[in-house]
């Protein structure tokens, strides 16, 4: 059983990528940390269904309805669920919008902001559902690590992803938490 | 050499009369985690952030008089669990976004959190309605950021003289107010070098320009953790007291 590749799926819900950039930043221990993991979902094979999993990475707040979805499957598809940055954690920047009404953020970016011309608010019904408010990810499934940074440094991922490998508890010091 | 002593975590601690056990175990050289309590203001006790166990009943360090004998616990689980969700409160009830916060960095609130461990807070959100008021010239109040540690109230009182600020409002209506008619702080005798501008422990109260002064990396709590700054504000503000 020891051979066997821990399984990871990743996904970016109401975040920027960063956290995945901050991911792939561990440069070239990338190749040795291959050996001991899979992908499974993730941006970075850009499969869009997640399977059992032994570690689900979650970046970015709760936003709209497909966020919802694709959250809670990851809950109960991965045996660990990390929420990694300060949107996950927190909502973050996209949550600051939480107290601007949402139509009025919607006609400011699409209809009234600079250099728009003939602005509409898109309405296509494929579109999801947004919501009044972003959350961060406990608020709506069990978190159970959680990684703070705006984005966490590529060493904290390091730190826990070859813990979980050598099925270690993870743990980090001080020095590798950063709000921003 | 009959100096009188306490113990914290049973090491003994030295004191002087009327001085608290925060006093002391700061002179000592050790931290209890604090946001209200700053040397050389008045004491306050609001934050309670600075809880220890004295002979087994807790107590605000930085309100209560140390006394000969006393047995002070501070480095408990109990303790840091308490501190913990005391924190993780303070960061659900404002806005306090880090990453986009002029603060970061130079921010006791982001500091304490960090020496005690914090990754994130286990609680919902509240997302607060909180006004910004940047109605003064050299100064910016953003109220997303206030914890009510009352620390610039008693610097415009105390120190500069000009009472303009308070607390008004009760519970989750607590907010800080100016004084001025208008309740705008550019209204109101603030100027930028005032102590009361100084003092905020978190973002609340900012100079407008200062921002982003110093590059990440090279921020007050960058280079050290808030237990050595702190230590070393104590041990300032005594070298000051006796001139």
């Amino acid at each position: 059983m020891a051979d066997r590749k821990l399984r990871i799926a990743t996904c970016s819900l109401a975040g920027c990528f960063g956290c995945h950039m901050s991911l792939l930043d561990i440069d070239e221990r990338i190749l040795e940390l291959a050996q001991h993991i899979t992908f499974d979902r993730t941006p970075l094979n850009d499969v869009k269904k997640i399977g059992p999993c032994d570690v689900g990475i979650v970046e970015g707040g709760v936003c709209n309805a497909e966020n919802v979805h694709v959250l809670k499957a990851f809950r109960r598809n991965c045996r660990i669920l990390v929420a990694v940055g300060a949107c996950a954690l927190t909502g973050g920047v996209p949550a600051m919008r939480n107290n601007v009404d949402l139509w009025d953020c919607f006609q400011e970016v699409y209809q009234y902001g600079g250099g728009i011309e003939d602005g509409q608010v898109p309405n296509d019904p494929e579109l999801p559902l947004p919501f009044d408010k972003v959350h961060p990810v406990h608020e709506v499934v069990r978190v159970d690590l959680s990684l703070p940074g705006c984005p966490p440094p590529a060493d904290l991922f390091w730190k826990v992803l070859t813990d979980l490998v050598a099925g270690r508890t993870p743990t980090f010091d001080r020095t590798l938490v950063h709000y921003d | 050499m009959s100096g009188r002593t306490f113990t914290l975590d049973g090491q003994p601690v030295p004191f002087t009369e009327g001085e608290t056990v925060m006093e002391a175990a700061l002179a000592a050289g050790v931290y209890i985690p604090h946001l209200c309590y700053r040397p050389g203001y008045g004491h306050h006790g609001s934050c309670k952030v600075c809880t220890v166990a004295i002979d087994g009943h807790n107590a605000a360090s930085c309100t209560t008089r140390a006394r000969e004998g006393m047995a002070v616990e501070t480095a408990t689980p109990e303790l840091a669990d308490m501190r913990r969700a005391l924190v993780e409160m303070l960061f659900v009830e404002g806005n306090h976004t880090c990453p986009a916060c002029e603060k970061s960095g130079e921010c006791e609130l982001q500091a304490v959190a960090y020496h005690i461990g914090m990754a994130a807070p286990r609680f919902d959100f509240f997302f607060p309605a909180r006004d910004l008021d940047a109605s003064h010239p050299d100064v910016i109040l953003d109220r997303n950021r206030c914890i009510l540690c009352e620390l610039c109230v008693r610097a415009s009182r105390d120190v500069d003289g000009k009472n303009v600020f308070a607390i008004g409002g009760r519970g989750i209506r607590a907010r800080l107010i100016v004084n001025a008619a208008s309740g705008r702080l550019g209204d109101t005798d603030l100027a930028k070098d005032d102590a009361a501008v100084r003092v905020c422990p978190v973002g609340a109260i900012l100079r407008k320009g200062d921002a982003y002064t110093k590059p990440v990396g090279q921020r007050t709590f960058d280079l050290r953790p808030i237990a050595a700054v702190a230590i070393e504000e104590a041990r300032r503000e005594r070298e000051r007291r006796r001139g």
